[in-house]
């Protein structure tokens, strides 16, 4: 049920919008989102870059993850238009992955690590048809490619925290979409599942496809992703790596709040010279 | 509840054990067989829709689809008796359950949504008022006297006596129905009730799968209404579900499960009632119900209380064998020409090495091991096997810490307390895995057996 039904969008709006390309995977147009008629976010427009890895980047209750849900229809907008490719996010559905953050969902329930992954299939399969063994296949391959094909038969409640979101990037995988959505995947995740996410993004995005994470280690910002989008309840600043993620911007993000400030700009004077 | 004329009157006839058997076999007159057969077929329909009712986290939805059936009954016998028809017709009865059901999920979600309260304070403010409304339109058919409403009261406990072949007929192919659409959507119904905002960025509907299944809550709500009761039909559908929990990890298992349990209840429930008229029906259904819970909660082999508790002292004994079998070596450690068999020490050493007197049934158990000896004077002294079962303890708590300090970068200060904990569940290839990464690391303890401590031992002379 939904509070407000999001118009769809006159072509014709787009086109006094130059700036807004219909190859780009996602454009959103001056986004509004409310709780209880707070705005979360404020009048946000944003195109993604194709074939990169973007971080998303604000202090707490930056509207991160709400960016996110609105994108994908998960929360009404107040107003504003979301594009994928040109078109409504209805008809290019199946070319969007989501993994949502870890603690949305109750790991005590009842199944395997292999039907949560072979749930990212469903789209797939369709309406009341049962799941096939060609379905199996392709969940245990991207089992593999997270690094836990021997975990597939285990019950979901006897995973680690890293082992949880490494199930949950299969899942996204299994999806086989051209624009992923992850929030916070690298939270609270050991050194060996860190460096197996960034593998499977790097080769994601060497497929030409484009993933948006919501991210909160400011230092691996550079290391990690060559785009960035800061928020901070509107759009900050938004653009590759190298010219936006500055000391400026990233003072405008975080306001004084930051601590992380002289790390951070050690971590990417570091990173510039060593050529990222 | 309706022959129960007093709870003084204690005078239960026993029944014989041939009757016994034939009404479990089903040849005690139709009119009990039907209602045995009707109970279990609602039994099998709860479970199932309780499983994901309950994965949901809508179990809840039923007691307040039920309660809220009252008025809706009542209104409907009105409507009938002031249109000049019988009041008592059970499918415009139903009906109007139905119709104030639905109504009542409409509010809980209007509430939920559009105030701030919490869906369970929604849930509860709209079932009291339902049920309080009901009550009162009760008492208002009682005061009008059309002599027709003998039976409304029966909704409120259930009442099976006055179930007919037929009635048990609907229930059987409402019970299909159930499992049939159950098992048609039990992939939509999986990755809705797992995590629904996944499911909708796919393109499942998510409202409208939640609404199919509250759909088959109020199905087998309303079809129960009459021989369980609007109280005490919520409890078919949560219990047999968290009964079944217990017994397994596995969701199609669990809604197969769920629904035995419930036909098992509604079936021997109404056989006792059956037996014993003087019980009613639905609170008899219900307590075997209750019974099949608790079996379950204490004897399910992993998630049962028995299963829980007897690991967890398995292991914490486990801990305790080990940890004196170390404090044992450690303390011999100390002078390395006593490192070797034989050297009793005596209970007093020990507890100051342990921190507390060593667990007399540890004791007791190496001690049948054969890997401690009671000397006469009452010490303590490892056996040759003893000795060295004790040593390849040391060492793999030894490798363990090693391990943690190479690969978790802790203080050496913090090793202990993590080491004691893991290196009672270390099996031989990981033991032989540490010895391998250490190696590489060149960090292997030097002395073949125990390797040297990091930190002083405890209590002993560093």
């Amino acid at each position: 049920m939904r509070l407000f039904k999001t118009k769809s969008v006159d072509p014709k709006s787009l086109e006094s919008f130059p700036e807004h390309s219909s190859t780009s995977p996602l454009s959103v147009h001056a986004m509004t989102i409310a709780y209880h008629q707070k705005p979360v976010l404020w009048d946000v427009d944003y195109d993604a870059p194709e074939s990169a890895l973007v971080a998303i980047v604000g202090p707490n209750g930056a509207g991160k993850t709400t960016f996110i849900k609105g994108c994908l229809n998960l929360i009404p907008r107040a107003t504003g238009t979301v594009e994928f490719w040109g078109s409504s996010y209805q008809s290019q559905r199946t070319r969007v992955g989501y993994v949502p953050q870890r603690e949305s969902v109750d790991w005590d329930f009842p199944v395997s690590v292999l039907d949560v992954v072979l749930m990212g299939r469903y789209g797939k399969i369709g309406w009341f048809r049962p799941i096939t063994s060609a379905h199996k296949r392709a969940a245990m391959q991207c089992l593999e490619d997270v690094g836990l094909a021997d975990f597939a038969k285990r019950q979901i409640n006897q995973l680690s925290g890293g082992q949880q979101q490494r199930v949950f990037l299969a899942r996204a995988l299994a999806q086989e979409s051209e624009l992923y959505f992850m929030d916070e995947p690298f939270a609270g995740v050991d050194a060996a599942t860190s460096q197996t996410i960034i593998d499977v993004l790097r080769r994601l995005k060497q497929q030409g496809k484009t993933v948006l994470c919501v991210h909160h280690d400011l230092v691996s910002v550079p290391e990690y992703f060559d785009h960035v989008l800061m928020l901070n309840t509107r759009v900050i600043a938004a653009g590759p790596t190298a010219e936006t993620f500055t000391q400026e911007h990233l003072k405008k993000t975080y306001g004084a709040r930051l601590t992380l400030l002289e790390e951070v700009s050690q971590a990417i004077a570091q990173a510039s010279r060593g050529g990222v | 509840m309706a022959k129960a004329s007093s709870l003084v009157d204690v005078s239960v006839q026993f029944p014989q054990a041939d009757e016994i058997i034939k009404v479990l076999l089903l040849q005690s007159g139709h009119n009990t067989a039907s209602v045995m057969l009707g109970a279990g077929f609602l039994g099998v329909a709860a479970g199932v829709v309780g499983t994901f009712a309950l994965l949901r986290k809508r179990a809840l939805m039923g007691d307040a689809i039920a309660h809220a059936s009252l008025p809706g009954i009542c209104t409907a016998f009105l409507l009938l008796t002031s249109l000049g028809f019988a009041g008592r017709n059970l499918f415009a009865l139903l009906l109007g359950a139905t119709f104030s059901g639905l109504l009542c999920i409409a509010c809980v979600h209007l509430l939920a949504r559009h105030t701030r309260l919490s869906e369970d304070a929604a849930i509860g403010a709209v079932l009291s008022v339902f049920f309080g409304a009901g009550v009162v339109l009760l008492s208002i058919i009682q005061t009008l006297g059309t002599g027709n409403e003998g039976g409304l009261h029966d909704f409120i406990y259930g009442q099976t006596a006055a179930m007919r072949r037929v009635d048990a007929l609907v229930l059987a192919y409402a019970a299909g129905l159930t499992l049939l659409s159950s098992l048609l959507m039990l992939k939509e119904f999986r990755i809705v009730c797992f995590d629904s905002a996944f499911a909708e960025v796919q393109g499942w509907p998510s409202n409208l799968i939640d609404a199919a299944m509250m759909g088959l809550v109020i199905g087998v709500t309303v079809i129960g209404l009459q021989s369980v009761g609007i109280i005490l039909i919520v409890a078919l559908l949560i219990v047999p579900a968290a009964a079944a929990r217990f017994w397994t990890e596995n969701l199609n298992i669990m809604t197969l499960t769920a629904g035995l349990i419930g036909g098992i209840s509604g079936y021997f429930g109404a056989a006792a009632s059956a037996l014993f008229p003087r019980l009613p029906a639905g609170a008899v259904i219900v307590s075997v119900c209750g019974v099949l819970f608790a079996l379950s909660m204490f004897f399910a082999p992993r998630r049962g209380v028995l299963a829980t508790t007897l690991r967890h002292s398995s292991l914490s004994l486990r801990v305790a064998r080990e940890h004196l079998l170390r404090t044992i070596y450690e303390t011999l450690e100390t002078s390395p020409q006593e490192l070797k068999a034989g050297k009793a020490l005596s209970i007093a050493e020990l507890k100051n090495h342990l921190g507390a007197v060593p667990n007399s049934f540890v004791v007791f158990m190496l001690r049948t091991q054969g890997l401690l000896r009671r000397q006469a004077d009452g010490s303590l002294a490892l056996t040759e096997s003893g000795f060295a079962e004790a040593a390849r303890v040391t060492r793999n708590h030894r490798l363990w810490e090693e391990y943690i300090v190479l690969h978790g970068q802790l203080a050496v200060s913090h090793v202990d307390y993590s080491a004691d904990l893991v290196e009672h569940v270390l099996s031989q290839s990981i033991v032989a895995e540490l010895v391998e990464v250490l190696r590489r690391a060149g960090r292997l303890p030097q002395h073949a057996s125990p390797a040297e401590s990091l930190h002083p031992l405890t209590g002993g002379a560093a």
